[in-house]
């Protein structure tokens, strides 16, 4: 498809539109529709049309698979890491009242908050990992990898 | 000290998840296997301490409360004897199965996944542990995905082995998915009755506006409350392979890596169990359960099913991993058996097998995974005279063989006094019977790799073996052993059982 101008066009300039779309649903998913999944769908939807139109090499030049690798343990680690940062300073697991104690009311968005962000990072990741594994191999110039099926000896 | 004493049931499932995360992406250069050993280590303690306090605290009960959000509304994770005990096994198994990974996996997987198989490994027993200890219907649904993903991922690691792997998990993918939706949709069709995701909850709605209606004029939801409990029982006996829909079990056991199949067989059935039983007694009741819908006719059929012809079937198989799996099935029929029966001893059947079992089957499959190891298959013809070249591997082998077929002093002997009495209790004799031809079925099924292993003539040209490195033979060595100790001295095995049952049926003082 790259030698279509119009699907050229559209992939780059859609861009930055879909990620500053995606930024708003995340920042506002405490607070309105939205939030970290489909935040996290938009961004990686972001790049995959870039993908779909340039190829999944391209792609991988932007955002090579030891990122999304890294990305989608990180989003959970954020999540979980919440939850143990209130659990450390002597609350229940994920009980926002420990970001704020002196008014524990003030404390409960930015728990959504830093919980949204790790559940639209993975989000983001995994789905780019989806569209980076089911493309592998059957886009033109690329071939499977061949180490992957390499029978291991025995010991 | 204190921090991690009063939130030891959120941690026993939060830290191997993090942990899980973190090898993902810093378990490079054998780092995985530490951190994993680590965390399970870990877990074990966890997982003895809450045994130890549940049964030393007044009610039996610890109660664990998410973002201290109460009860119906926040998700609780609930610990009683029964899921402590589950949990106990479930750590157990994982830690030393852990131990054995290290040679096992290393010859059986490429060296750049290894660290995502630990991530992977530890997220099964997050998913498993979460399972086990949560107090919420809904909750249960999301770890049991966890596990089961990431064992289909396990199970297809085997491919490097042989490409088989890679059906048997898409298979076990599909059946397993198959399963976890059925029990999604039963818990959906209780939800549209109750409003409510917390199995004490759910149970205390329908005991209170639902069930005293169905004597009256105007039954309510009827329809959707059966319609709901059959989805979960078939999505469930799905999970932990009872006999009719055992079909994905043979295939995963057989062509997933050694450590796998030790893990799949001792505790991710046994997960599967333990959520049957929690349905039936805890969710909706042995009064609905078996009073209005007699679901034990059905059960006791699959279970006596299961355990002629999956010891049947195990007893023509020439793979050795195969015939372990098909053991398996006839096994998942004793624990179903025991819960069907519905008494005290029935119960502490079911749940003491639980442990023995995952004891005897896990160091079962920890000795045939050395001689995949050395030989890269495990056949029949392949064992023949190895009792002189893998003494202790075989060793372990037998004994554990003998707790399969129940001879007295091993542990498989406790379980089946427990279910023979149970079943002689609520007069089933038929039942009696076929646990007893079962151990026959058992008896020769062992008796005829024994004796190639003991007796057989070993090939002039084959190879020599060398014994397992150390690290494959402690954890065996150590699970069958804690086999024959549970058959000698049952006492604290029973005790906790038998407690647990108790609460179950509502008959503990």
């Amino acid at each position: 498809m790259k030698d279509n101008v119009l699907m050229r066009v559209a992939a780059r300039w859609n861009m930055p539109f879909l990620i500053i779309f995606a930024l708003y649903t995340q920042t506002h998913g405490e607070l309105g529709p939205g939030g970290g999944f489909q935040a996290g769908v938009m961004i990686a939807a972001a790049f995959i049309v870039y993908g779909m139109v340039f190829g999944a090499d391209d792609m991988q030049r932007i955002v090579p698979r030891w990122i999304t690798d890294l990305l989608a343990a990180l989003g959970v680690l954020i999540y979980a890491g919440t939850g143990v940062y209130c659990l450390v300073q002597g609350y229940t697991f994920l009980d926002y009242t420990a970001i704020n104690p002196a008014n524990p009311g003030a404390g409960e968005p930015w728990g959504m908050v830093s919980v949204e962000w790790g559940v639209g990072i993975t989000v983001a990741a995994v789905m780019m990992t989806i569209f980076n594994e089911i493309t592998e191999g059957t886009l033109p110039g690329q071939e499977h990898d061949k180490s992957d099926t390499e029978i291991v000896g025995k010991a | 000290m204190e921090l991690i004493h009063k939130n030891l049931p959120a941690l026993i499932v939060v830290l191997p998840l993090c942990m899980g995360l973190l090898t993902a992406i810093v378990g490079r250069r054998g780092l995985g296997w530490w951190m994993a050993m680590a965390t399970n280590s870990a877990v074990l303690a966890m997982a003895g301490q809450l045994l130890w306090n549940v049964m030393h605290n007044g009610a039996f009960e610890i109660t664990y409360q998410m973002g201290s959000w109460p009860a119906p509304f926040g998700i609780v994770y609930i610990v009683d004897p029964l899921n402590a005990a589950v949990l106990l096994v479930v750590s157990i198994i994982a830690c030393v199965l852990t131990l054995y990974a290290r040679k096992s996996v290393a010859s059986e997987i490429q060296k750049n996944r290894l660290h995502f198989f630990y991530a992977l490994w530890l997220f099964c027993t997050t998913g498993l542990l979460g399972i086990t200890i949560t107090g919420d219907a809904f909750n249960l649904y999301v770890l049991l995905e966890i596990s089961s993903l990431s064992t289909y991922t396990l199970v297809a690691l085997g491919r490097s082995r042989n490409r088989r792997a890679l059906t048997a998990a898409i298979n076990y993918l599909v059946l397993g998915s198959i399963g976890a939706n059925f029990y999604l949709l039963g818990i959906a069709y209780l939800y549209m009755v109750t409003g409510s995701l917390n199995i004490a909850d759910i149970r205390h709605i329908l005991e209170t506006t639902v069930f005293p209606t169905w004597a009256t004029d105007a039954p309510q939801y009827r329809t959707t409350v059966i319609v709901g409990f059959a989805f979960m029982a078939v999505g469930l006996s799905l999970k932990l392979a009872l006999f009719p829909l055992h079909g994905w079990l043979p295939n995963a056991y057989t062509y997933a890596p050694s450590a796998v199949s030790g893990l799949l067989a001792s505790t991710a059935t046994k997960v599967g169990a333990y959520v049957f039983i929690r349905v039936i007694f805890t969710l909706v009741g042995v009064n609905f359960a078996f009073g209005v819908l007699h679901t034990e006719t059905a059960l006791m059929v699959s279970a006596g099913a299961a355990i002629i012809i999956g010891s049947w079937l195990a007893l023509k198989q020439t793979n050795l991993k195969k015939m372990l799996a098909y053991s398996s099935i006839g096994q998942i029929g004793y624990i179903t058996l025991g819960f069907s029966l519905n008494n005290v001893n029935g119960l502490t059947a079911s749940i003491i097998h639980l442990f023995n079992h995952a004891l005897t089957k896990g160091s079962m499959f920890m000795a045939l995974g050395v001689v995949v190891y050395r030989l890269g298959n495990a056949r029949l013809k392949d064992v023949r005279g190895l009792g002189r070249q893998l003494p202790v591997s075989m060793a372990v082998f037998t004994a554990g063989g003998l707790g399969l077929i129940g001879v007295p002093l091993t542990a498989g002997f406790i379980s089946k006094w427990y279910l023979v009495t149970g079943a002689i209790q609520a007069h089933r004799y038929e039942m009696a019977a076929i646990v007893l031809f079962g151990s026959l079925l058992a008896l020769m099924y062992v008796w005829r790799v024994v004796e190639q292993i003991y007796f057989g003539k070993r090939d002039e040209n084959a190879p020599k073996l060398k014994e397992a490195p150390v690290t494959m033979l402690v954890p065996m060595v150590l699970l069958v052993a804690a086999s024959i100790y549970f058959g000698i001295d049952a006492r604290a095995s029973s005790w906790v059982a038998q407690t647990a049952a108790e609460l179950l049926l509502g008959v503990k003082a």
